[in-house]
């Protein structure tokens, strides 16, 4: 299907997200999107697929003007959309998932659709049991259940954002495959993302948003500086590689073993020195989160010990670890980390130690006034904190974090950032190890932690790797390891 | 077995079925991401007017009737103040229960302990002959056989449908299931109002069938809405688990009145401990969701601790993730 907008605007407040968009996607081609944190990719394809309505503009689908006024719309007319975070259903089963918004009859025919998802699941070369339950499924598999549940239901425009964030590489050459077979097969894909690299390998023609405004289309052959100059209005120097590893060992690992209701890890043993960064590899899942909470004093190991600087910390609870110095940044950001609702104020005044009874509003306000301008938020003191890009949203995070921390700990800290960002973000906390604080942080994206590691340690099925020296190793030792190849 | 059993083992299943009623009620309402809190008050304020009504025109029919509306009026308070108004469900449905059944006791007073309409028991033919099961299950009134048939088919409509699915969906993630096409406000009232439907039959099921009569605050009814509540919970909100729990609260019921004709253990006690009793078969089920249990369980020796775990996981429930959480489509 043919796609064309026409002087899209769309507004968000004082926030001009779309800025009259005017392009068109041919049929059976691979669109790539490019922009920026912020750049209005997202609102556009929402756009499209009826979450938002805009507000002047028309979309054209094989040169007739529709109106598409909820996703529901979207879809009868043939496009569907895989959001960054799959819209599915955790605690249901993988068969439900699919059912669930289906039209028919009170009593849908399983049997039947369990056929449909088998019959799929082969032809992509996915391995997807109905039976399953989806919270059990890794984020690849379960982009694997949304994009074949909208094939099933017969889309004819495939539209992703920011697909491969969280899946591991296997998993994308395996996403790029299917993408590369269904564009060839007559289906129009449209592929959001940060990453130039998988853009240049996958798309035929790419747009380039920056604020709100389509900055230019550009077709093969690819020029990389030209995109981040598109992107950035500016050239963007990936920084060299640091290290602030001391020789003098802070926190040592004897024989820890961890375990929960579906994964054991047996005696690993490990010393993190003093402004050494940490990276852990391997498939969602593997382990990963265990070992960071243990870190943290929320997960609790079955044997072995923890020291701390000398002392003993085994046993010891959150708020304990945290007096110590360790601060662990976990991956849901607005659950876990943030507070939906406050504002950046409010979220200083929180994380800030205090020894009066009131707060003092006014100190507060000049507090928070000066860590937006030193981490470049896009926002305000009084901007709540869901109403902020993803990206400004992990930069909060990184600003709440106290000074003279001993240890961080971080799960995905760049997902979903663009590649400004993420350089930024990373020269942040490399300066913190030059005080001595070491971080151990999780990422699916191996170039991040071979770039940003001293060591790394890959995850595979509850077996703990020996740490590997990130400047001799490579991706494709360590995309081996974590298919479990070569153990 | 003697008749003394049979007839405890018949009064725990008749017992169960109001609480069973207003329960899978509110689990129908928390499906779908609402908490109504009313239950208790409601519970009275329908069995009131549900024997009033009935009384009054003569038709226990009516009286039934009523007590729906009842509960299904206050549901829609609570909607629409928490939907359209977007104000606190648990300050809204906590104060309701409080005022319905204040109501309902001002209300009531003229019709204290006056003699009034009850369903009658119905042994069902064949079926009430048979040996232990016939006496148990099948010499009851209506509402019990009503009962029977609710629980499975509740079970089916929430698991097995389509209609189910997308409820199941509204209250897990209102977003995706925005995404697949739902429109989940309307599905919000519609089930807040049906689960209050539910829950305002328990009262006539009370006051014309089960505990028949109107005796205003000595009817016993206070109380019983707070637990079918924890029943909820205790059932993971699932229908099956949930009538499971009614029939247990029943059973406490029962074996308060038994051991009140054969002990001498104070009758309040007698009354009250099916409460503490239930709320305590609460924490059971959800303790093992605490961090502290977590970290005792890890300090555990290997067998002992993987038998613990096991068991625990087994017991727990976990709700609808967006319970409790306002939806906008953008
Ligand atoms: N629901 C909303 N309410 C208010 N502002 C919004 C909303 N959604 C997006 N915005 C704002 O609109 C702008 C564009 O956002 P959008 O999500 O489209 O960016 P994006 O290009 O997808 O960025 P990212 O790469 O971070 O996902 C941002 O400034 C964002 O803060
Ligand atoms: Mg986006």
């Amino acid at each position: 299907m043919k796609i064309s907008f026409q002087h899209i605007n769309k507004w968000f407040g004082k926030v001009h997200a779309n800025n009259d968009i005017n392009f068109t996607i041919p049929s059976g081609t691979i669109q790539g999107i490019l922009g920026e944190n912020g750049a209005g990719k997202s609102t556009l394809m929402k756009v499209l697929t009826g979450f938002y309505q805009a507000d002047s503009g028309e979309i054209f689908l094989d040169d007739k003007a529709v109106t598409i006024s909820s996703p529901e719309d979207a879809v009868m007319m043939g496009i569907g959309m895989l959001h960054q975070d799959p819209l599915d259903f955790p605690p249901m089963k993988v068969i439900d998932n699919f059912l669930l918004g289906t039209r028919g009859g009170l009593f849908p025919n399983r049997k039947q659709v369990e056929k449909d998802i088998t019959r799929l699941s082969q032809e992509f070369d996915f391995q997807i049991n109905p039976d399953s339950f989806v919270e059990t499924l890794t984020v690849g598999e379960r982009q694997q259940l949304e994009i074949l549940r909208l094939l099933w239901l017969g889309v004819k425009v495939l539209i992703l954002d920011e697909p491969t964030t969280g899946i591991s590489a296997n998993q994308k050459e395996k996403l790029f495959a299917t993408l590369l077979k269904l564009a060839s097969q007559g289906l129009t894909v449209i592929f959001v993302s940060h990453k130039l690299e998988e853009v240049e390998q996958l798309c035929s023609r790419v747009a380039v948003f920056r604020q709100g405004q389509l900055v230019g289309e550009v077709m093969p052959p690819y020029d990389t500086d030209q995109f981040v100059y598109m992107m950035f209005g500016k050239s963007v120097e990936v920084a060299d590689k640091s290290t602030f590893r001391s020789e003098v060992p802070y926190i040592k690992l004897e024989n820890i073993s961890l375990e929960d209701y579906r994964l054991r890890l047996r005696d690993i043993n490990l010393e993190i020195n003093c402004g050494e960064v940490i990276g852990l590899a391997g498939m969602e899942g593997s382990g990963q989160r265990l070992f960071l909470r243990m870190l943290t004093g929320l997960m609790r190991p079955v044997g072995g010990s923890i020291l701390y600087g000398g002392h003993n910390f085994t046993g010891r609870t959150y708020p304990v670890f945290q007096k110590a110095g360790v601060a662990y940044l976990p991956a849901a950001r607005l659950e876990e980390g943030l507070i939906p609702g406050m504002t950046l104020t409010e979220h200083f005044i929180l994380s800030e130690e205090h020894h009066e009874l009131f707060v003092n509003q006014k100190s507060a306000i000049d507090l928070t006034e000066d860590r937006i301008r030193e981490f470049y938020i896009k926002g305000t003191p009084a901007s709540q904190i869901e109403q902020l890009s993803g990206g400004n949203q992990q930069r909060a995070l990184l600003a709440l974090l106290r000074n003279k921390l001993r240890l961080i700990l971080m799960e995905h800290p760049t997902r979903g950032l663009d590649i400004e960002s993420a350089i930024w973000i990373w020269s942040k906390m490399k300066e913190r190890c030059k005080d001595c604080t070491s971080i151990v942080f999780t990422s699916s994206d191996l170039d991040e932690i071979i770039q940003y590691s001293d060591r790394i340690l890959v995850f595979f099925g509850g077996l703990v790797s020996k740490p590997i020296d990130a400047d001799t190793t490579t991706v494709d030792e360590l995309g081996q390891l974590i298919g479990g190849k070569g153990w | 077995m003697d008749v003394a059993t049979l007839t405890t083992l018949a009064g725990i299943v008749e017992y169960a079925v109001p609480v069973l009623f207003a329960s899978i009620g509110e689990n129908f309402t928390e499906k779908a991401g609402l908490i109504n809190l009313s239950v208790n008050g409601t519970i009275i304020l329908s069995a009131m007017s549900g024997f009033v009504v009935a009384m009054t025109v003569d038709s226990i029919f009516l009286g039934f009737l009523v007590g729906a509306v009842v509960g299904a009026i206050v549901a829609a308070i609570v909607a629409f103040s928490s939907i359209t108004l977007k104000q606190s469900q648990v300050a809204i449905g906590f104060v309701l229960a409080l005022l319905c059944r204040d109501l309902a006791y001002f209300l009531g007073a003229p019709y204290t302990n006056k003699p009034g309409l009850f369903l009658s028991k119905v042994p069902i033919p064949v079926l009430a002959d048979i040996p232990f099961i016939g006496p148990v299950f099948f010499n009851h009134s209506l509402v019990v056989y009503a009962s029977y048939l609710f629980i499975i088919i509740a079970y089916v409509f929430m698991f097995k449908t389509r209609s189910g699915l997308m409820l199941q969906g509204i209250g897990e993630r209102p977003s995706a299931a925005f995404a697949r096409g739902a429109n989940v406000k309307a599905l919000r009232y519609f089930y807040t109002i049906l689960g209050g439907l539910l829950i305002g039959l328990a009262g006539p099921m009370y006051s014309l069938a089960v505990k028949i009569g109107w005796a205003g605050q000595l009817s016993g009814l206070d109380g019983i809405g707070w637990i079918a509540l924890a029943i909820t919970i205790f059932g993971g909100w699932n229908p099956l688990r949930v009538a499971f729990g009614a029939y247990l609260f029943g059973g406490l019921q029962q074996l308060g009145i038994t051991l009140q004709s054969t002990t001498n253990i104070p009758i309040q006690i007698l009354q009250a401990a099916p409460f503490p009793l239930m709320i305590f078969t609460l924490l059971l089920v959800n303790v093992g969701r605490a961090e502290w249990v977590d970290r005792e369980l890890a300090a555990m020796p290997e067998k002992p601790r993987i038998v613990l775990s096991k068991i625990l996981r087994a017991l727990r429930t976990s709700p609808p993730a967006s319970l409790g959480v306002p939806f906008e489509n953008e």
